[in-house]
This record gives C-alpha cells, sequence and structure tokens, in this order.
C-alpha cells in the first residue's frame, strides 16, 4: 500500500513536470521549426490514443486509419473553402462525417472477419478511399489536392502562427487520452480486452460481440476525424497522397512500438518515429533501414512494444514469435552442423 | 414445470448427426450429472444450451420460455452460465477483471457516461468491484485478485472460472470437466467449492469424467452415447444399468 501512495506521488510528479514542460515548450522555444514537430507529434498521438482502442486492446490489426483522417479532413477542405463556412460549423460535420465511416467500415471487420482478413479488409478500405479521392476529380479536386484551405477561425478570429496551434493540437490530444482512459476503464474497455483475450469466452458472458466491435470502430474513427479535420486547417493543404496506406501502416508502426495497450505508450511510439526521421534527415537515404531494424528488433525482444500490455493474445505478436522461432531454428541448425 | 427442460434436441452438421432425441429436464436447485463416453456428444450439448449452436431439431424451454435458436448474448442474460472444458480465462487480465467482464450484464451505465467517467459511473465501479471481490473470496481467491490470470495455477484458474460463471448470478450454471487435469485432492476441493455453490440456490448441469465426482455430487445423471440419451436416473441406478455398462466398459459376448 505504501509503495502505492509513493507510487501514485511519484506518477503526479512525473505529469505535473510533463504538463508544465509541454505548457512552456512553444513560449520559451521561439523555433518555429521544433514547435511544428511537437504539434505533429502531438497530432499522431491523437491517432495513435485512437487506434489504440481498436488495435491495441481490441487486438485487431486495423490497417486502414488513415481512411477516417481523410473523410473529416476532406469535409472540412471542402466546406470552408468552397462554401465558406466558419470552423465550428464544419469542425462538427466532417467529425460526424468520419464517425460515420467509421461506424460503416466497423460493420464490415466484425462476424466471421477475424484477425488477418481485418488487415486486408482495412487495407481495402484505405486504398478505395485513397483511390476514390483521387478519381473524384469533381468534388476532390483529385491528385492536385485542395489548396488555400483558412485556417481555424472562431467567431470572426482566425488562429495563425505555429503557438496556436500547437496548444489546439495539445489540447484536443487531453480530450482524446482523458476519454480513452475512462472508457479502457469501464465496462466497454473490459469488455473489448475480453473480445481480444478470447471471443468465444466473451460471447457466453453475454455480450455482443459484434456491436462492441462496431462501437470501438466508430469511437476511434471519431477521435481520427477530429485530428483529420484539425490537420486540413493546419496544413492549409491536403491531397490523397497523404492518406495512403503508408500512412495507415506508420500509425500501426507508432502503437507496435510504443506499446499496444497502453496510452504512454502510443504517445510514446508517435513521438519516436516522428523524430526518427527528422533526427536521420542527414543520411535520408537509409533512414528507411533504421526504420526497418528498429520495427525487426522490437519484434523480438519486445512484441507487446516499450510500454505495452496485451500479452501473448494479440495477433501482432504473433509476427515476433514467428521471427523469433526462425532464428533459433537457423541457430539450431548451425549448432547441429558443428 | 421445470427450470430447464430439453425435448427432442437434435444437430446435424451437414452429414453427420452428433445428437439426436436428447431429453431431459432439471429442476430448480438440482444438480444434474450429464456422463457418456468420449465423442458421445456432451459438449454439444453444452454449446446448444448456451447458443453457441443452433439446434437442427427439438426445442430447449428455460423457465417455460423457448430459448433454442437465440443468440448466447440473450441466453446468457436470462440466466444460464457456463465454464468451459478447457480452461478459457481472459489470460492478460487480472483475476477481478476477469470477475467484472463476468459480471458485465449486470453493470447499467451509458456508453456516453463511461466515456466522461460521472458520478454514477464512479459509483457503480465501487460497488461491482467490491461484489467481484466477494465472488473471489468465496472461491478463496481474494490474494490473488490482482494476478493475471495466465499466471495464475491450474488449480486457481479453474476456481477463477467458477467465480466468473457465478458473477452474473445465474439460475443455471453449466459446469464442462470442472475436475478435468486436476489431482485428486484439487478435485475434492471443487466438489467442496460446487456444493458451496448450490447453496447459492442455482440449479447446476455438469458434465464430468471422474466418476467419484459425478457420482458424489449428482442427484440424477444423464448418460448419452454416440449422441443419443441412453439411460437417465439415480446415481445408484445409472451405476448398475446394463447399457452404461456395456457403453463404458463395451458389451458382453455371448
Amino acid at each position: 500500500m505504501k509503495q502505492l501512495v509513493q507510487n501514485r506521488r511519484q506518477k503526479t510528479i512525473l505529469y505535473g513536470v510533463l504538463a508544465f514542460a509541454v505548457v512552456l515548450f512553444p513560449l520559451v522555444v521561439d523555433n518555429s521549426y521544433l514547435i511544428r514537430i511537437v504539434t505533429t507529434i502531438f497530432m499522431y498521438s491523437v491517432i495513435t490514443v485512437s487506434l489504440n482502442l481498436i488495435g491495441g486492446y481490441g487486438g485487431e490489426l486495423a490497417m486502414g486509419h488513415a481512411a477516417y483522417l481523410a473523410v473529416a479532413a476532406y469535409v472540412t477542405a471542402i466546406l470552408s473553402t468552397r462554401y465558406g463556412m466558419s470552423f465550428l460549423v464544419t469542425f462538427p460535420i466532417s467529425v460526424i462525417a468520419a464517425t460515420v465511416f467509421g461506424f460503416l467500415t466497423g460493420f464490415v471487420c466484425v462476424g466471421r472477419i477475424k484477425g488477418d482478413y481485418v488487415m486486408i479488409i482495412t487495407m481495402g478500405i484505405c486504398e478505395i478511399t485513397r483511390i476514390v479521392l483521387v478519381n473524384e476529380a469533381e468534388v476532390t479536386n483529385g491528385p492536385m489536392g485542395i489548396s488555400q484551405i483558412p485556417g481555424i477561425q472562431i467567431l470572426g478570429y482566425t488562429m495563425k502562427g505555429n503557438r496556436q496551434y500547437y496548444f489546439v493540437f495539445l489540447l484536443l490530444l487531453l480530450v482524446t487520452v482523458w476519454i480513452i482512459k475512462n472508457l479502457v476503464n469501464s465496462k466497454f474497455g473490459r469488455n473489448v480486452i475480453a473480445i481480444r483475450e478470447d471471443e468465444t469466452a466473451a460471447r457466453a458472458m453475454g455480450m455482443k460481440v459484434a456491436w462492441i466491435k462496431v462501437s470501438a470502430f466508430t469511437i476511434s474513427a471519431l477521435f481520427a476525424g477530429a485530428a483529420g479535420a484539425l490537420l486540413a486547417h493546419y496544413n492549409r493543404f491536403i491531397g490523397p497522397s497523404q492518406f495512403n496506406l503508408d500512412e495507415s501502416l506508420l500509425y500501426y508502426q507508432m502503437l507496435i512500438i510504443g506499446g499496444l495497450g497502453s496510452i504512454p505508450g502510443s504517445i510514446i511510439g508517435a513521438a519516436i518515429l516522428v523524430l526518427i526521421p527528422e533526427i536521420f534527415r542527414g543520411i535520408s537515404v537509409y533512414r528507411t533501414i533504421v526504420y526497418g531494424l528498429i520495427m525487426v528488433i522490437m519484434m523480438i525482444v519486445r512484441p507487446q512494444g516499450l510500454l505495452g500490455d496485451t500479452g501473448d493474445k494479440h495477433p501482432a505478436s504473433r509476427f515476433g514469435k514467428a521471427i523469433k522461432a526462425r532464428f533459433q531454428k537457423v541457430q539450431s541448425r548451425e549448432g547441429d552442423a558443428q | 414445470m421445470s427450470l430447464l427442460e430439453i425435448q427432442d434436441l437434435g444437430i446435424r452438421f451437414g452429414g453427420l448427426q452428433v445428437l439426436s432425441g436428447i431429453a431431459f429436464n432439471i429442476e430448480e436447485r438440482e444438480i444434474l450429472g450429464v456422463i457418456g463416453p468420449n465423442g458421445a456428444g456432451k459438449t454439444t450439448l453444452f454449446n446448444l444450451i448456451t447458443g453457441i449452436y443452433k439446434p437442427t431439431a427439438g426445442t430447449i424451454r428455460f423457465e417455460g420460455e423457448t430459448i433454442s435458436g437465440l443468440s448466447s448474448d440473450l441466453i446468457t442474460k436470462r440466466g444460464i452460465n457456463r465454464t468451459f472444458q478447457n480452461v478459457r480465462l481472459f489470460g492478460n487480465m487480472t483475476a477481478l477483471e476477469n470477475v467484472l467482464v463476468g459480471m458485465q450484464n449486470k453493470i447499467r451505465y451509458p456508453l456516453l457516461s463511461s466515456a466522461f467517467r460521472t458520478k454514477a459511473v464512479r459509483e457503480t465501479e465501487q460497488t461491482v468491484r467490491e461484489k467481484g471481490m466477494e465472488l473471489l473470496r468465496l472461491m478463496g481467491l481474494e490474494d490473488h485478485w490482482s494476478v493475471r490470470a495466465s499466471n495464475m495455477s491450474y488449480g486457481n484458474q479453474r476456481r477463477l472460472e467458477l467465480a466468473r460463471a457465478l458473477a452474473n448470478e445465474p439460475k443455471l450454471l453449466l459446469l464442462d470437466e470442472p475436475t478435468a487435469g486436476m489431482n485428486p485432492q484439487e478435485a475434492v476441493q471443487m466438489i467442496e467449492l460446487v456444493r458451496k455453490v448450490q447453496t447459492l440456490g442455482m440449479a447446476i448441469l455438469i458434465i464430468e469424467h471422474n466418476m467419484k465426482v459425478v457420482m458424489g455430487l449428482s442427484e440424477r445423471i444423464v448418460c448419452i452415447e454416440a449422441g443419443r440419451k441412453i439411460a437417465e436416473g439415480l446415481p445408484e441406478e445409472i451405476q448398475h444399468d446394463p447399457d452404461v455398462i456395456r457403453a463404458y466398459l463395451g458389451g458382453q459376448l455371448d
């Protein structure tokens, strides 16, 4: 009990220092490059935390998360450039659009569709979305994308500057973390984890498994949509190539590196994979190799990620086991040869 | 009216008739044993009652209402719960969390209020946690409440599974080989636990291979062989039933 209190105190201190640093950072540091990087980390953190609900806690290999961002970003872009609607109108509409899209795609991924098939289907959803964005040029402006998206406008005030967006994304991240954390610690979260652990047993506990999975997809898409809507305003330009399959895979990589089923883990994962390309900018040709190496090593050493908490039932940990088994086989064969 | 009435129950997987013409009743607060050689269809019977499979013939009535054909979550809601032959716990969750998942039908707050962790949610969570601890105490697992299910010993896992099945306060409990893989001492403890559970006021349907356990626990026994019921009666009657002996030991030579 004493140790628990001490841990809690340490935690409070840690989070206090962290909060202080995060708030002071843009006020002290007058370097727009650094501020933009941290803002990007916040944005990716929102995405990975939301993806964690289905990908980490839910154990689904959901590789189509970029599609939810795309829907919200495009709705925002179209409504604000073509119809001049204000942020207070476009934001809710685009979040709802992404949520509905998440609801519909969630329906495809339930029932008999499990494990690897969810991965293939969500990849398909991501690709289909991108292809629609490229080809429906009348609405989406095709491969050219939509540019000159206005900044966030609230009651006649237009946000400018990196600092303001920094705090907008920070606010969204805090709300996302708070709500996802609450959900995970409630009956809903326990049910989502239970379904990952053993679907048949979960059904025997009286769960409507399909309904819970669809709900998880829907909630996850809601926060991804919010990130997508803000991204459109922040970037001022969006195009189909921003929301391709690579992007979805990047989200899942962040999740795997940081930790499946851990909220601080998802944020750390996002930070690592945003920072690596920046740090290795000098050797840009080789940075994908660094990337790949980190992924392979992670899969072998800690398949559940740095702060991961999903055990070995998660499908992603299977890949790590497979690689490990292959290694051991090779090693034992070499031993035999000697 | 019996608690559970099974009439002419049958299921066929393609060309394979696994169960046919099964009929028996379970009374309130009764312990009914189901025995039969391997592959007789006992677990299939459980899967039919709990709605994992849909019967191709016959009906199952629970408290006078037909439940055959309902989905398993609805059947669980009506008050039938089960344990599995090969322990199926939620391995990466703690013992208490496992029990809380078992309780999830009784926990009623909307998704939206859990997103904002309202006061009602916090209070409900507190009370269900206490209830969960009570169940763990009943099973003698209160010291292990924060241990992951996959890290528990086999005997404790079995008991945790029983606690989880009880969490929903079922009226009928289905136990699929509760002492499978246990040593004699653990089996004796399990028998005591099942007796204790019965005093809570529920009927129990139990599949068991360990004859000592079945004969000691059951008030009546149903014997199934090759998908058909071959005998039903008191333990002593079953022990001396020629059909049962033939099913277990083989037929007599002329």
